[in-house]
Parts: C-alpha cells; structure tokens; sequence
C-alpha cells in the first residue's frame, strides 16, 4: 500500500479520483447557476445564500479547495515525469490517430485554470471577503447577499467577461470530453462495452456543463445589450 | 521509384547521433520496408559506407523486432503491422521518408536505428510468468476456462512486446505491455494464484525503469501490431488497485 502513492497507476487514481470529485462539483455548480436564467434574481439570491450560510458547505469548501489543489499538484507532477520518459524527442511530430485533446490535458487544465483564478476574482473573493450589496424580500427581516446583481453587472457592463466566461466553458469542454472517461478507466470502471458508453456520456456531459455555463454570459448578453 | 530518406545515424548508446541524408533509386513497390532498407544497405557497402544498422529478425509479423519510428508513426502507415509488413506501395515516387528509433528513456539507442529492449524483459522478470509447474499438458475440460476468459487471454496474448506502445505514446508509457501480460495471466486458472503480486511488481518495475504513466490517449492500442486494446489496461488498472488494497507487501 505504501507504494500505492508513488506508483503511477497509484498517482493516476488521485487524479481519477478528484476528477470525478470536481465533476460532481461542477454539476451542482451549474444547477444553482442554472436559477440565474429565471426570474428577477429572488430565486437565485435565495439559493445562493442557502449554499454559502449551509452548515454543511463550511465542511465541502476547504474539501473541495483540497480536491482542486490535489488534482493540480498530480497533474503538474505526472505531466513533469512523464515528460522525463522522453527524453529524447522525435524529429517528426507524431501522428498516431488519438484525440487532441487527451494528448494536451494539462494545456486545457492550464487554461482552465488561469480562468479559475479569473472567476475567483470576481465573485468568490467578493462575496467571501468584499463588499456587497444586501437585498432582502420579506421587508427587511432576512438580509441577503445581492449575489445576482453582482452576477449579471459582471455579464452586461463588461462583454470581454463574458468572452473569457465562454472560452473558459470552451477549454472545459475539451478537458472534460477526455477527462471523463479516462477517470473511469483509470478507476478500472471500464471494458469492452463500457468503453463505447462511457465516451458517449463524456460527450452529454461535457455539453451539458460547458454549454450550460457558456449559456449563461451569453443569456445576459442579449437579455440586457440587445 | 526513388525516395528520399532521411535517417537517424548513431554510432554507439554515448555517441551524439545526426540525421544523415540517403537517395535511393529502383525501390519496387512490392518491396517491404525492411527490403528496401536492404537495398539502402547494399548500396552502402558497395560504394564503402557504413550500412545502417537496423533490427530485424523473423520478417513476417511475429517476432516484434523491427521497431523503426517512420514519418512519425511506430511501424509507419498502415494499422496493425509490424515494419516488416509494411510495403512501399504505401510511398509514391520521390516521397521522403524519415526513420527513428523507439525514443523512450526507458528504450536506450543502441546504435542508429536499432533500441535496447531489455527493459521489457525486465518487467517480465519481476512478475510475467507462472512459478507453479503446471506439468504435463492436462486432459481437455479437466481446467474449467470460461470461453470469454480464453478468448481474452488469447487476444492479450498475442502481444509480441514490440515496443511500438512506448513508441507512439507521449508519455513513453509501456501500460499496454504490462496490462497484457497481466491480464493474460490473471484470466487463467494457472496465472491467477500469483496475480495480485505480478500486477504489483510489474508496475514497480515499469515505474523503476523510467516508463511513464498512461493518461489514457489510446495511442497505444492505435499503433499496436496486433491490435490490444486499452481494455486491458482498464483489466490492469482492476487488478492493481484491488491487488495494493489487500496484499500486504
């Protein structure tokens, strides 16, 4: 077991294993963003206070700081050694037929990660640590965060946010069409059969949540510009 | 025809290699890609050159000795072959050709063309075999095997360790070897007393040796001559896991 953590198929199940982790992150993620789409914003605020004031969150939080920060360091360190194992590189690039986008995971990771640190920016260390506007809707009894205001002036004042918002979804997509089957085949979750259905939810997946993300920058794009 | 080739020189493991240029006219389309290396080689010593130095050995498919990178596929274009089976109907007249070795730390150069394998065999000293003496060839049916346990083993074993795995993968990776051996063993009767350990041990190995780790392209399985699946791997990656969480080392 101790050289479960060095071997490669060991470092690997970390990677697996926080992948699947931060995928289930993002659904949830996209589920609560997806209220930003309906009503004036009441809905939205309600349940995006719901999650930062949940007891339960203050635990998930820092797990899931965790389960990012994991899945960076295995990535840098695997894409470091593995890059050692050639240490002599081809004159012709190669050619073998295999998705572009499992050959270039951690440029795709890389991206999204930039974008991460974008989007913490913006809202995350706001609300967190910032200053931000109270509403309430019961005539001042409960005041909330205005999470939505903040959320849709980020979308309508400045348009290049929502352009880094849809590139972003677009990185994710690419980085997650591979990395979802790979978390399951890397997990041994994986055969003949599977194989096939496995890409083929990779792919819904991978639609659903960069297009449900990208969706919404550009939902207040043309609610507001036009 | 005539084709311009461009091929990877090295004189010894230390020595710096090059890319030297050669013109070869006369190449039949008929030819295999080892015969026109021969023609090359000919050419060579009858004009007082070094012949290039390439390995090859039973030339019909089996022996998984003819590694040769060409224009940037392990075993050149065409799916599961070895470069002997490649032909040069596969090139038009004045095509250039460039030839590599395996390029893996793990696959050192030996000299120009040809790499040392050892390290497969290597891995298969830390766990690819049977300890058991399974004695004589036993009566039909006396070993219940399912049909699908035989037929996956069979498909496992056809793997001839050719190398073109860590040749194609980016992460000079030999996964698709060990996953075949493994799972080779572990399917049968006989391989499965010893599997948790082989599975362990030949990680280790493959691990020591420098091979990276499989981040699942499948660029192994697009390039293997005898087309073994990354379904192994996931086999592989079943028994490992399984075999680190119950076995005490």
């Amino acid at each position: 077991m101790s050289k479960f953590f060095t071997s490669s198929i060991g470092q690997k199940f970390f990677m697996s294993i926080t992948g699947l982790f931060l995928m289930l992150f993002l659904l949830v993620h996209l589920t609560i963003n997806s209220l930003l789409l309906f009503g004036d914003g009441e809905i939205f605020n309600m349940a995006a206070n719901f999650m930062s004031s949940n007891p339960i969150m203050k635990v998930i939080e820092p797990v899931l700081a965790i389960g990012f920060i994991l899945h960076i360091f295995y990535a840098s360190y695997i894409t470091l050694k593995n890059m050692m194992a050639r240490p002599f590189k081809y004159k012709v690039a190669n050619k073998t037929d295999a998705s572009w986008a499992s050959k270039n995971m951690y440029i795709l990771g890389g991206v999204i990660f930039i974008f991460l640190v974008i989007h913490l920016a913006n809202f995350f260390w706001k609300i967190k640590f910032g200053t931000i506007a109270s509403i309430s809707y019961d005539g001042g009894e409960t005041e909330l965060h205005d999470v939505y205001s903040l959320v849709s002036g980020v979308f309508k004042i400045w348009w290049w946010y929502d352009v880094i918002y849809i590139v972003g979804a677009i990185f994710l997509f690419l980085h997650l069409t591979h990395g979802f089957w790979s978390a399951f085949q890397t997990i041994g979750w994986d055969n003949d059969k599977w194989i096939y259905r496995l890409k083929i939810i990779s792919y819904i997946y991978a639609i659903i949540v960069a297009g449900g993300f990208a969706f919404i920058p550009l939902f207040f794009l043309i609610k507001y510009a036009i | 025809m005539k084709i311009k080739l461009n091929i990877w020189k090295q004189e010894n493991p230390k020595a710096k290699g090059r890319f030297e240029k050669f013109e070869l006219d006369g190449v039949a389309e008929e030819m295999s890609f080892l015969e026109m290396l021969d023609s090359l080689n000919e050419k060579l010593i009858k004009e007082g050159q070094i012949p290039v130095a390439f390995e090859h050995d039973c030339r019909e498919g089996i022996c998984g000795s003819c590694g040769l990178y060409i224009n940037g596929r392990p075993h050149g274009p065409g799916d599961e072959i070895g470069t002997c089976q490649l032909h040069m109907r596969a090139f038009k007249d004045g095509d250039s050709i460039t030839i590599e070795p395996w390029r893996a730390k793990g696959f050192p150069v030996i000299k120009d063309l040809i790499v040392d394998r050892n390290a497969f065999d290597k891995i298969m000293s830390a766990g690819g075999f049977v300890s058991v003496d399974t004695g004589q060839a036993a009566d039909g049916n006396a070993i219940l095997i399912s049909k699908i346990a035989a037929d996956k083993a069979f498909d496992a074993a056809a793997c001839i360790g050719c190398g073109a795995c860590v040749a194609a993968c980016k992460n000079s990776s030999a996964t698709l070897f060990v996953a075949a051996k493994v799972s080779q063993l572990a399917l049968l009767p006989q391989g499965k007393v010893e599997a948790k350990r082989r599975a362990l041990n030949m990680i280790a190995k493959m691990d020591e040796l420098g091979f990276g780790s499989c981040t699942n392209t499948g660029a192994c399985e697009a390039e293997c001559p005898k087309g073994i699946s990354i379904d192994y791997i996931a086999m592989l990656n079943r028994e490992y896991l399984c075999a680190s969480f119950s076995e005490a080392e």
